[in-house]
C-alpha cells in the first residue's frame, strides 16, 4: 500500500476493520445491476445492504467469461432490460444517496475500455463508486487501470486462484489497492453442490504473506455453513450466485443474507 | 520441404514476451489460466526446439493431412477475369477438407507431450471440430467440442463426423449461439478443468500464447507458397495474396512468412473480412471495417463492441467467418499497413462460390469464396503482368446444403438448381 491511501480504500478497509473489531469476515454479497429487473434492482440490493459490510454490484456483460450459467443468465436478463455501463452507475448513484455502505463495481475490462478507461473511472467516482474488481485483468496485463482508479480516489481489487503460482500471488497481491480477492476454487463462478474449500487455507496464507489488505473469499459460497468455513480463515467472505437464485426464485432475499451474515461470524 | 532433418517451425519478431503486437494481444483472462498460459507457453518453446516433436508433426502433416497441398494455376478463373494470374493454394485438399487440420494435430501432438489426456475444442462452422475431433481419435485422446445451436443447425453434417469420430459435441445455447458463445464456453471449462485439460483454439485469437503459436502452425501454408512460387514463377513472392479472415488463421498461415521481410519484398497482402449483409447494415462480421478497439476472448483487438463494450453479434453467411473479433496480429498489420482488409458480401461471397465451382470444378467452403471474390476485382485491376495467390482455405462441402437452401430461396420457381456463373 503507498502511503496515501484513497478514498474508497480508505473506506473499504474501515468496512473490513469494523467487522473484524466486531468478531466477523466482512461480508460481501454480489448483485447483477438490473436484475431482476432495472425496476427491481433496488430493492434486492437494499435487502442485501441491510446486512452487508460492502456490496459488489456487477456491470451486466454480454461476454462474461468467468462466470458460471447464473450470474452469465442475470447478465442477458439485466442486459435485455437496457442496464449496462452508464444504467448500473445511475444504480449505484442511487443506493449511494441512500447507504453509506462501500459500493464495489465488478467488471469485465471491455466496458471500461469502451467508455474510456479516464472517463470510466471519471463516471464511477462521480456515481459514488469506492472500488473496482476486475475478474478478467491480471494486473500486469495493464499498468494504467490502477492508476487512474487511484487518481479518482477509486480503490482496486485483482483475484488469485487456487492454480496460482507464489510469485503470481505476491504480483497480485501487492497490485491490489481494496482487498484481494482469492477465489475458493479452479472454475468459475457458481454455487456449487459440495463446494471443497480445502485449496483455501493454504492460498490464503501465501496471499497473508504479501497482502496488506484485507482477504476475502468468493466462489461457491452459497449458505450459512459455507461461510463460516470461509470466515474461519478469510477477512471477508464474497456470495453471489446464491442470491440470484433466491431472486430468480423468489425467495425472501434479506432473510437469506441475514442467515448468511450470521455465518461470517468468526 | 521433406527431409526430416532440417524441420523447423518459423521464429518471427512479434508479439513481444508480454504476447502483444503492437498495442493488440495480451493476456485479459481469469487468474486461475494465467499459470495454465505459461506452462503452455513454455511447452510450446520446447516443442518448437525439439527436433522429435518436429519430425514426428512433419511426418503427420505430410503421410496423414496429404501436405504440401497444391499450388494451382486457376486457368479458366483467370481468363474470366482477364487480368493477373490467379493461383489457389489448396488448403482445401488437406485431409478433413479445411487448414483447421495443420494447427489441430500439432496442438493435438503437444498435448500429448504435455500429459494431457482431455481436449477441448471450440467450432464455428464445424471444420475446426471435426480437425479436432480427428487429430484426438488419431492420438487417443478424450474430445469435447463446444458447438453453438445455430451453427450446429447449419452445419449438421460436422457434428455427426464429430460424433463419429468419437468426440463429444455440447451444444452453446447462451448469447448468439454461435463461434462467439462457444469460445466463451470452452474458456469457462477450461477455467474448470485447467489442471487436465488442454485447450485445442482454432484460430489465431485467445489470450498469449495462441495467436502467436497458431500463426507458427498454420505458416506451413506461406512457406510451401514460397518454395511452390519460385519453382512455378521464379519468385517466391507474388503480387498479392488474398484470404479470408474469420479469426484469421488461414490468412496469418499464408501471410506471416511474408510479412515481416523488407516492404520492397513483400507481396500485398490482403485479408476479406464477412460483411455480412453490408458494413452498413450492422448485420455482418467485419471488425477491422466495423469495428473498434475491445478486449474478447483474453486478447485486445478490433471488435464488433457498442459504445459501452457490449458484444455485438456478428452476421455472416459463413459459420467460419461469424465471428466479431480477429486476431491481434492482423490488427497490427492493418494499423501499421503491413496488410489491407476489405468487407466482402455474403451475395458476393455466394457468387464467387458458384463462379469458381462452374470454371474450375473446385466448390470452396462459403470461407473461402469471400477470398475469390475479391482476387477476380484485384485480378483485373493488376493486369496481366501481375500474379495473385488466392489461399482456397476449404473445400464447400460442408456449406452445400446451407448453399442450396439460399439459392432456392434466391430463385424464382422453375428455376431451382439454375445457378450463374
Ligand atoms: C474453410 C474455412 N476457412 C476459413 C475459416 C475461418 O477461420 P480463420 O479465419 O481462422 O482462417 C474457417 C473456420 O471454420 C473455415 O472452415
Amino acid at each position: 500500500m503507498t502511503a496515501t491511501l484513497t478514498r474508497g480504500a480508505e473506506r473499504i478497509h474501515a468496512a473490513f476493520a469494523r467487522a473484524g473489531a466486531e468478531g466477523r469476515a466482512a461480508f460481501i454479497p454480489f448483485m447483477t445491476a438490473g436484475y431482476p429487473t432495472a425496476e427491481g434492482f433496488p430493492a434486492v440490493a437494499d435487502a442485501l445492504l441491510e446486512q452487508a459490510d460492502l456490496l459488489e454490484v456487477g456491470i451486466p456483460y454480454s461476454d462474461p467469461l468467468g462466470d458460471g450459467p447464473t450470474i452469465q443468465r442475470a447478465s442477458e436478463q439485466a442486459l435485455a432490460g437496457g442496464t449496462s455501463t452508464r444504467r448500473t452507475l445511475a444504480l449505484v448513484r442511487d443506493l449511494r444517496a441512500r447507504h453509506d455502505t462501500p459500493l464495489v463495481i465488478m467488471t469485465y475490462v471491455n466496458p471500461i475500455y469502451a467508455v474510456g478507461p479516464r472517463e470510466f473511472m471519471r463516471l464511477a467516482a462521480e456515481a459514488g463508486v469506492d472500488g473496482l474488481i476486475l475478474p478478467d485483468l491480471p494486473p500486469d496485463q495493464d499498468l494504467e487501470i490502477a492508476d487512474l482508479a487511484a487518481e479518482h480516489g477509486l480503490a482496486v481489487t485483482f483475484l488469485i486462484a487456487p492454480t496460482s503460482t507464489p510469485e503470481r500471488v505476491k504480483l497480485v497481491a501487492e497490485a491490489c489497492t481494496g482487498f484481494l480477492y482469492a477465489v475458493s476454487v479452479t472454475g468459475v463462478t457458481g454455487a456449487r453442490e459440495g463446494t471443497a474449500l480445502a485449496e483455501v487455507p493454504a492460498m490464503l496464507a501465501l496471499a497473508r504473506e504479501h497482502a496488506r489488505v484485507p482477504v476475502a473469499v468468493g466462489f461457491g459460497v452459497k449458505d450459512a455453513a459455507t461461510a463460516r468455513q470461509v470466515a474461519a480463515v478469510a477477512d471477508g467472505v464474497v456470495v453471489g450466485s446464491a442470491f440470484i437464485n433466491a431472486v430468480r426464485e423468489g425467495q425472501d432475499v434479506g432473510a437469506l443474507a441475514a442467515e448468511i451474515a450470521r455465518g461470517c461470524r468468526k | 520441404m521433406t527431409s526430416s532433418a532440417s524441420v523447423t517451425l518459423p521464429s518471427y519478431p512479434q508479439p513481444d514476451a508480454r504476447g502483444r503486437f503492437g498495442r493488440f494481444g495480451g493476456r485479459y483472462v481469469p487468474e486461475t489460466l494465467i499459470p495454465a498460459l505459461d506452462e503452455l507457453e513454455a511447452a510450446y518453446l520446447a516443442a518448437k526446439a525439439d527436433p522429435a516433436f518436429l519430425q514426428e508433426l512433419d511426418r503427420l502433416l505430410r503421410e496423414f493431412v496429404g501436405r504440401p497441398s497444391a499450388l494451382y494455376l486457376a486457368q479458366r478463373l483467370t481468363e474470366h477475369a482477364g487480368g493477373a494470374k490467379i493461383y489457389l493454394k489448396r488448403e482445401d485438399q488437406n485431409y478433413t477438407g479445411a487448414h483447421k487440420i495443420n494447427n489441430c494435430l500439432a496442438q493435438a501432438l503437444l498435448a500429448k507431450r504435455m500429459g494431457k489426456r482431455r481436449v477441448i475444442a471450440e467450432t464455428g462452422a464445424g471444420q475446426h471440430g471435426v480437425a479436432s475431433a480427428t487429430a484426438a481419435a488419431l492420438l487417443g485422446l478424450e474430445c469435447i467440442v463446444y458447438m453453438g445451436r445455430e451453427d450446429i443447425r447449419r452445419q449438421a453434417l460436422n457434428v455427426f463426423r464429430m460424433r463419429l469420430l468419437g468426440a463429444e459435441v455440447r451444444e452453446v445455447t447462451s448469447g448468439t449461439q454461435t463461434l462467439k458463445d462457444a469460445t466463451n464456453e470452452a474458456i469457462r471449462d477450461w477455467v474448470t478443468n485447467v489442471r487436465d485439460t488442454f485447450y485445442i483454439l482454432g484460430s489465431v485469437v485467445g489470450p498469449h500464447p495462441y495467436p502467436a503459436m497458431v500463426r507458427d502452425f498454420q505458416s506451413v501454408i506461406g512457406e510451401e507458397t514460397k518454395v511452390q512460387l519460385q519453382a512455378l514463377e521464379g519468385r517466391p513472392a507474388p503480387d498479392a495474396i488474398v484470404a479470408c479472415v474469420g479469426g484469421g488463421s488461414n490468412a496469418i498461415g499464408i501471410f506471416a512468412p511474408y510479412a515481416y521481410l523488407p516492404e520492397d519484398q513483400r507481396p500485398r497482402l490482403i485479408g476479406t473480412e464477412a460483411a455480412g449483409e453490408g458494413v452498413d447494415s450492422g448485420r455482418h462480421a467485419a471488425s477491422v471495417a466495423g469495428g473498434r478497439v475491445g478486449v474478447l476472448h483474453g486478447s485486445m483487438m478490433y471488435l464488433l463492441n457498442d459504445s459501452e463494450g457490449q458484444i455485438v453479434p456478428p452476421h455472416s453467411v459463413s459459420a467460419g467467418l461469424d465471428y466479431p473479433g480477429i486476431g491481434p496480429e492482423h490488427c497490427h498489420y492493418s494499423e501499421t499497413g503491413v496488410a489491407e482488409y476489405v468487407p466482402i458480401t455474403d451475395a458476393q461471397a455466394l457468387e464467387a462460390l458458384q463462379l469458381l465451382t462452374r470454371l474450375e470444378g473446385i466448390i470452396p467452403a462459403l470461407e473461402s469464396a469471400h477470398a475469390i471474390y475479391h482476387a477476380v476485382q484485384l485480378a483485373r485491376e493488376l493486369g496481366p503482368e501481375g500474379v495473385i495467390v488466392v489461399n482456397l482455405s476449404g473445400r464447400g462441402d460442408k456449406d452445400v446444403a446451407e448453399v442450396m437452401r439460399l439459392l432456392e430461396l434466391e430463385q424464382p420457381q422453375g428455376q431451382r438448381g439454375e445457378v450463374r456463373a
